[in-house]
């Protein structure tokens, strides 16, 4: 009898669900252990303040900083991101005004990016190449005596590409400017470890990582050298003065666990998911013609995987495989009707930037979820391409390159 | 965003998807949409006696709104006369699939391509009169 439970998640990149025991040691802080972790003369506040220290412990081990005393609790990553490029443009203005990114980071980086713009900040956006690396010669390059700070991801969310953040910390370590990373997206499924990197900030958030909604870390180094920061929020001080407002305890004990589970499982549990990935990927690869690829199949997230179906709109076939949930780069699918900027930036065309799905496996992935999967989809796409023009012409030998074609 | 039913009954269950032969004198094409855009249609129609469309078929690359669009578009026009299956708009489509304003553009693409079918028709028919 099959035990598979629909619909079937396989965006683990968007969200991943609270795991189990992550959730078990929440649940007293919510009722019983409900104290403010400021509240500093009263058991309730004690043990609050407690469970918040020990979740600090945890996370600082899961990146490998030297104290508890450098994470910073926030809402999320997106928070993160704002504070760090904000706070730290703020403190060093007087020093620079010159920040470096990429192109392929996510739109909390970008989006916070052009607002620095707008306040006189100049902002280099790096190139990346067809597998979505960030060259750290590109870096380097870049690097003026104006520069502040550079800014790039561990990994990206659409195509999992994994940057080379250890070469990029030799760069900028040795150039005297900060380096910040948007580890959202790789931390824990890639090895991340901010000493090694010469990482100065990072950003993170537990939903990620099968932790709660709505909390997230800031890494702000102390050592070697200190980072310094400008609060973006006013209020009671919190959080070393970097960022005021009551913590979210039971959200950040469900962090600290959920940090702890990722760091002992990291090998069994990344392996596994390669492996389903890999499955999935050489069923569907084997049994469809015309499909692609993207990003880089070397420096890759475990969990990703991106394809690019010829001649089928990722909307469509999201649809057909209604199920199922995926994500895709088609501009159908986007509030702004534009595909997707990071395929695009990889030199994706939008024809198959329209045409891609992103599948997202995790840690609650079964193997016979990816063999269902992968026959509902080759099944769905031979029958939306049976539908589609462009399949029988690319069956007729012409050349879609060479058709005049009316755009509307 | 959720479609509506009429729109996902369309695309699990397309009608009249299938190709003419395009250099049959009575067929007309329309090839309308592009890639990049992420939306091609493939109208064809097959016109008889009187100027009544006796068959369509479709092909359409395009979200469920697109495909299901086309699919209602074929069904439609079969059997009308091409004077009266010009008259089809697209908000006729958008009516009937419940299509949300960021779909209507998949409306305005059936429109154009029962027009450019139609077109290409009275285009091959006017090469023939003047070739007689």
């Amino acid at each position: 009898m099959s035990s598979l439970q629909f619909p079937i998640f396989m965006d683990y990149h968007s969200t991943t669900p609270v795991d189990p025991r992550v959730l078990e040691e929440m649940l007293p802080y919510f009722t019983t252990k409900f104290g403010n972790a400021a509240s500093r003369n009263h058991a309730f506040g004690w043990t609050a303040e407690e469970a918040c220290e020990h979740a600090r412990e945890r996370l600082a081990k899961f990146i490998n900083a030297q104290s508890e005393k450098e994470i910073v609790f926030t809402s999320g990553a997106t928070e993160s991101n704002n504070l760090a490029l904000k706070g730290i443009a703020e403190f060093y203005k007087d020093k620079g005004n010159h920040i470096i990114t990429a192109v392929t980071e996510h739109k909390a980086i970008l989006d916070t990016c052009k607002r620095l713009e707008k306040e006189g900040f100049e902002v280099t956006y790096l190139k990346v190449d067809r597998e979505g690396t960030v060259t750290p010669e590109s870096v380097r390059a870049a690097i003026t005596d104006k520069t502040i700070l550079v800014s790039i991801m561990l990994a990206n969310n659409e195509v999992g590409t994994i940057q080379n953040l250890t070469e990029i910390g030799k760069i900028t370590r040795e150039k005297g400017v900060l380096l910040h990373s948007d580890a959202t997206q790789g931390v824990g499924k890639t090895p991340f470890d901010v000493q090694a990197m010469n990482v100065d900030l990072a950003s993170f958030t537990a939903h990620k990582m099968y932790g709660p909604k709505g909390v997230g870390a800031l890494y702000v180094r102390r050592n070697k050298p200190r980072v310094r920061l400008v609060a973006q929020m006013d209020g009671g001080g919190h959080e070393r003065g970097m960022r005021s407002g009551t913590l979210n305890v039971p959200g950040i004990v469900g962090f600290g666990k959920a940090a702890e589970i990722m760091t002992a499982d990291f090998e069994k549990d990344n392996a596994r998911i390669l492996g389903l990935r890999e499955r999935l990927r050489a069923k569907i690869m084997t049994a469809l013609e015309e499909t692609y690829i993207n990003g880089s199949m070397t420096h890759r997230l475990p969990g990703n995987l991106n394809i690019s179906f010829s001649f089928v709109e990722g909307e469509a076939l999201m649809m057909a495989i209604k199920d199922v949930a995926v994500s895709s780069g088609s501009a159908c699918t986007s509030a702004s009707l534009e595909p997707s900027y990071v395929l695009r930036a990889l030199g994706v065309g939008d024809e198959l930037a329209h045409s891609s799905i992103r599948f997202g496996l995790g840690r609650f992935t079964t193997e016979e979820e990816v063999d269902y999967v992968a026959e509902l989809v080759i099944a769905k796409v031979k029958k939306l391409r049976d539908v589609s023009p462009l399949y029988e012409m690319h069956k007729e030998g012409i050349d879609l390159k060479s058709v005049a074609w009316v755009a509307h | 965003m959720a479609y509506s039913d009429k729109v996902i009954e369309h695309t699990e269950n397309p009608r009249n998807v299938g190709t003419l032969d395009k250099a049959d004198p009575s067929v007309g094409t329309g090839l309308v949409g592009a890639p990049a855009c992420g939306d091609v249609m493939r109208l064809q129609i097959k016109v008889g006696a009187g100027g009544v469309i006796e068959d369509a078929k479709f092909k359409t690359f395009g979200c469920g709104s697109a495909i299901a669009s086309s699919s209602l578009a074929t069904e439609w026009i079969k059997g009308k006369t091409i004077d009266e299956a010009e008259t089809i708009k697209n908000v006729d489509i958008v009516n009937e699939l419940n299509l949300p304003p960021v779909k209507i553009h998949c409306s305005v693409l059936a429109e154009d391509a029962i027009k450019s079918a139609i077109a290409d028709y009275r285009a091959k028919q006017a090469a023939r009169a003047q070739a007689k």
